[in-house]
C-alpha cells in the first residue's frame, strides 16, 4: 500500500508542474491565439465569433470556420507595427548590452569580494525589489526631469548652463530599462563567476598570460552561461516593456508594448492586440529555441 | 641507459662549497595580516635538483612556492633565480611554471589547447607549437586523448595533462604543489617514479610541496622540513631519517621512540643518558654536551624484541610488558609498556621474525638496541 502511495506521490510531483504550465501558460496562449483569429465586434466580449457549445456541435464548427488570419495580414501591411517591433528589439538589444557592460564588473567584483562581504553585496543588488517597480520608475522621473535632481546637481556644479532634456527621450528609456533590469543581469553572472575556480586565472598567468589576456581567454569564455542567462533575462522582458517607455519615454516613443496597450485599451481592438502579442511571442521564442538547440548540440559534442 | 640511481648517487651540488645556488631564498618573510606564514627563511636549491618542501598544512610551504611563482610578494627578504632578483616581476614574466594542486586545467579547452596555451602566450610559431604539443603528449602518454576535454579524463590523466602543460614551456624551475595529492595510493606510487624519470629526462629543477613524507623521501634529492614558517632541517632523505636535527624532525618523518634524560657520563666516545624512570641508555654520539635535557631518538625498526634478556652487555636492554601487537603484513609492530609507563614501539620484518620465540599480549619482553641505533638530540 505504502509503495503504491509513494508511486502516486512521485507521479503527482511530476504532473503538478505540467498541470501548472497547461493551465497558466498553454490555455491562456490558446485563448489569445484564438482571439487573434477573430474580428472586432461591438459586443461583450468585443470580438466575434465566440464559441458556445450550448448551440450544438454544428454551430461550433461553423464558428470555427469564421476564424481567419486577417489580423496578421493587417500587421504585415501596416509599417507601424513592423517599426514598433524593430525599435523594441533595438532598444532591448542596446539596453541588454549596456546592462552587460555595467553588470559584468559588478558581478566580478562581488564574486571576488571577501566571503564575509558577499551576502551584503548580494543583498544590495536585491534591495531595490523591496520597492514597487512602478514607484522606482516614477522616482526616475523625479531625478531626470528638467527641474529634477540630476539637472539641479549639474547646474549647481556648473557643468551645464541650462537643464538637459532627458525625460521623453530614448536616453530616459535606456536609463530606465538598464536600471530596472540590472539585477537580472548581475545575479546569473555572479552565480557563474562565483563558482569559477580562480586558480585557473593564476594558471593562465603562470603560463605567460597577462591579467587582461587571462580575463579574455579564461574568465569570459567560462562565464558564457551566465552572460547568456543574464542577457535573456534582460532582453526578453525589455522587448515587451510598457511601463518604462510610457512613463519615461513620453508620447512619441514607438515600442511594441505601448502599441499593444493602445490597441487593447485605446482602440479596444482585442483581435489585433492579440495578434501583436502572438507575433511578439514568436519574435522572442523562435530565435531562443534555435539558440538552445545549438547549445544542446554543442554540449552533446563535448560528451 | 644509466639507471636513475646511478645518476642520482653522484649528484650532490649542495656538498660543493663552490656550487652556486640556482634558487635562493634570502631571509624571506611573508606576513598575512598578523599571521606570519614564512619567517626569515633562507634556503638554497641547486640546478637540476629535485627538491621537496615537506610539512603539515599551514607550515608555509605553499606560500614559499607561490612567492617563487610570483603570486605573492615577500614582505621582506629577496628571492633570486639564477642570480636574478625576482622582486616585482609578475608571474607571467617569470621563467618558472607551476603545476597546481587542483591541476587548474582550463575546462573549456581540449587537452591539446591546454598544453599549447603557454606556448601561444610566448608567440611561438604555429608549426613549432604543434610539434612541441605532440612531443609533450607523447611524454605523458596521452596521444590519443589530444582532442578530449578535461572533464572527459580520469584523475590520473588529468594529472598528466597538468604536468605536460607545466613543462611544455621548458621552464627553468617546475613548481609542483601537492602533485599527487588527488590520486589514489597505487597510482600515486607509480607516478612518483614517473615524475623522477621525467625530471631526469628533461633536466629541469623541480621544487615540490607535499605533506606526504613517503612521497618526499622517494622522489627528492633533498628535503626541507618546515614548521610554522621556518625550515627545521634541509638534508637528503637518508640524513633526515637517520640523523634528524631535532625532535620535531625525528617525529615528523617516520615514527620514533624518544627517551628524555640527562647526560650521566661519558664512555668510549659515547655518552650515557639517564632517564627519570631509572633507565640508562648508551649512545654512540659524543656531539651532545652540556647539562640540559637531551633526548635519545631511536626508530622502531632498530629495536629488537625478545623474551630473554640478551647476553651481550654492549647492547641497551630495557624490560617491559607487551601492550599491543599490530600485524601489518610485511611487518609486525609491538607496543611495549615500560615500568615507568612510557610506551616504546618496536617493529620487526615478518621475514626475519623468529617463529620459535612467539611473543604475545601481556608477555614480559626485552627491548634491545645497539648504542649506534639512535641519535642524541638537544632540541
Amino acid at each position: 500500500m505504502n509503495r503504491l502511495a509513494a508511486a502516486i506521490a512521485s507521479r503527482a510531483a511530476i504532473i503538478v508542474p505540467y498541470l501548472w504550465l497547461l493551465v497558466f501558460f498553454l490555455v491562456p496562449f490558446l485563448i489569445v491565439f484564438k482571439i487573434s483569429l477573430s474580428f472586432t465586434a461591438i459586443s461583450m466580449p468585443p470580438y466575434t465569433p465566440t464559441f458556445d457549445l450550448s448551440e450544438g456541435w454544428a454551430a461550433f464548427t461553423e464558428s470555427l470556420s469564421e476564424l481567419s488570419f486577417e489580423n496578421y495580414l493587417w500587421l504585415r501591411d501596416d509599417a507601424l507595427y513592423f517599426n514598433a517591433y524593430l525599435t523594441s528589439v533595438g532598444i532591448a538589444a542596446v539596453s541588454t548590452f549596456l546592462a552587460l557592460l555595467i553588470g559584468y564588473p559588478m558581478a566580478y567584483a562581488m564574486a571576488r569580494a571577501p566571503d564575509s562581504l558577499r551576502p551584503l553585496l548580494l543583498m544590495l543588488v536585491i534591495l531595490p525589489f523591496w520597492t514597487s517597480f512602478l514607484i522606482r520608475v516614477y522616482a526616475w522621473i523625479g531625478i531626470l526631469k528638467p527641474e529634477g535632481l540630476l539637472n539641479q546637481f549639474l547646474l549647481w556644479l556648473g557643468i551645464i548652463d541650462a537643464p538637459l532634456i532627458i525625460t521623453g527621450t530614448y536616453a530616459a528609456i535606456y536609463i530606465g530599462i538598464v536600471y530596472s533590469y540590472l539585477p537580472f543581469m548581475v545575479l546569473p553572472l555572479y552565480a557563474t563567476l562565483e563558482k569559477m575556480d580562480f586558480s585557473l586565472i593564476e594558471a593562465a598567468q603562470d603560463l605567460g598570460s597577462t591579467p587582461a589576456g587571462a580575463f579574455w581567454k579564461i574568465t569570459v569564455p567560462l562565464s558564457v552561461p551566465g552572460i547568456v542567462a543574464g542577457c535573456m533575462l534582460v532582453f526578453i522582458p525589455a522587448v515587451g516593456e510598457f511601463v518604462i517607455p510610457d512613463l519615461l519615454g513620453g508620447s512619441q516613443t514607438l515600442m511594441i508594448g505601448k502599441t499593444l496597450w493602445n490597441e487593447f485599451f485605446a482602440n479596444r481592438d482585442w483581435p489585433v492586440a492579440s495578434a501583436v502579442a502572438i507575433v511578439l511571442l514568436l519574435v522572442l521564442v523562435v530565435p531562443i529555441m534555435f539558440f538552445q538547440q545549438a547549445q544542446a548540440k554543442a554540449q552533446e559534442r563535448d560528451r | 641507459m644509466k639507471s636513475l640511481g646511478s645518476i642520482r648517487r653522484s649528484f650532490a651540488p649542495w656538498a660543493d662549497p663552490n656550487a652556486k645556488p640556482f634558487i635562493a631564498f634570502e631571509n624571506v618573510t611573508k606576513r598575512f595580516g598578523d599571521f606570519t606564514a614564512v619567517d626569515n627563511l633562507t634556503l638554497h636549491v641547486y640546478e637540476r635538483e629535485f627538491f621537496a618542501l615537506l610539512g603539515a598544512s599551514g607550515c608555509g610551504k605553499s606560500t614559499l612556492l607561490r612567492m617563487l611563482a610570483g603570486f605573492e610578494e615577500p614582505s621582506s627578504g629577496r628571492i633570486l633565480l639564477d642570480g636574478q632578483d625576482l622582486a616585482g616581476i609578475p608571474p607571467y614574466r617569470r621563467p618558472v611554471n607551476m603545476m597546481f594542486q587542483s591541476y587548474a586545467l582550463f575546462p573549456h579547452m581540449t587537452v591539446e589547447k591546454n598544453i599549447a596555451f603557454g606556448l601561444k602566450q610566448d608567440g611561438m610559431p604555429r608549426a613549432e607549437i604543434e610539434k612541441r604539443v605532440a612531443e609533450m603528449l607523447k611524454l605523458v602518454k596521452l596521444e590519443q586523448f589530444a582532442r578530449r576535454k578535461p572533464h572527459q579524463l580520469s584523475g590520473g590523466q588529468r594529472q598528466r595533462v597538468a604536468l605536460a602543460r607545466s613543462v611544455a614551456k621548458r621552464p627553468k624551475v617546475l613548481l609542483l604543489d601537492e602533485p599527487l595529492g588527488a590520486l589514489d595510493k597505487k597510482l600515486r606510487e607509480e607516478t612518483q617514479f614517473e615524475l623522477m624519470d621525467l625530471q631526469q629526462q628533461l633536466g629541469l629543477t623541480f621544487m615540490v610541496v607535499t605533506h606526504d613524507q613517503e612521497e618526499a623521501m622517494t622522489m627528492a634529492d633533498r628535503i626541507a622540513i618546515m614548521d610554522k614558517g621556518e625550515v627545521m632541517q634541509v638534508a637528503t632523505p637518508a640524513e633526515v631519517y637517520e640523523a634528524p636535527a631535532s625532535r620535531f624532525v625525528a617525529d615528523f618523518v617516520g615514527s620514533v621512540n624518544i627517551f628524555e634524560g640527562r647526560i650521566a657520563g661519558r664512555a668510549d666516545g659515547g655518552v650515557e643518558i639517564a632517564t627519570p624512570d631509572g633507565i640508562t641508555i648508551r649512545a654512540d654520539d659524543s656531539s651532545a654536551a652540556g647539562e640540559g635535557t637531551v633526548w635519545y631518538a631511536v626508530r622502531p625498526e632498530k629495536i629488537r624484541i625478545s623474551s630473554q634478556k640478551p647476553d651481550n652487555p654492549a647492547l641497551n636492554a630495557i624490560e617491559g610488558e607487551v601492550w599491543d601487537i599490530g600485524y601489518l603484513g610485511d611487518m609486525t609492530v609491538y607496543n611495549v609498556k615500560l615500568a615507568g609507563g612510557q610506551v616504546v614501539r618496536s617493529s620487526e620484518l615478518n621475514s626475519q621474525r623468529t617463529t620459535h620465540d612467539p611473543i604475545t599480549w601481556n608477555d614480559r619482553a626485552w627491548l634491545t638496541f645497539p648504542a649506534d641505533a639512535g641519535v642524541v638530540l638537544t632540541r
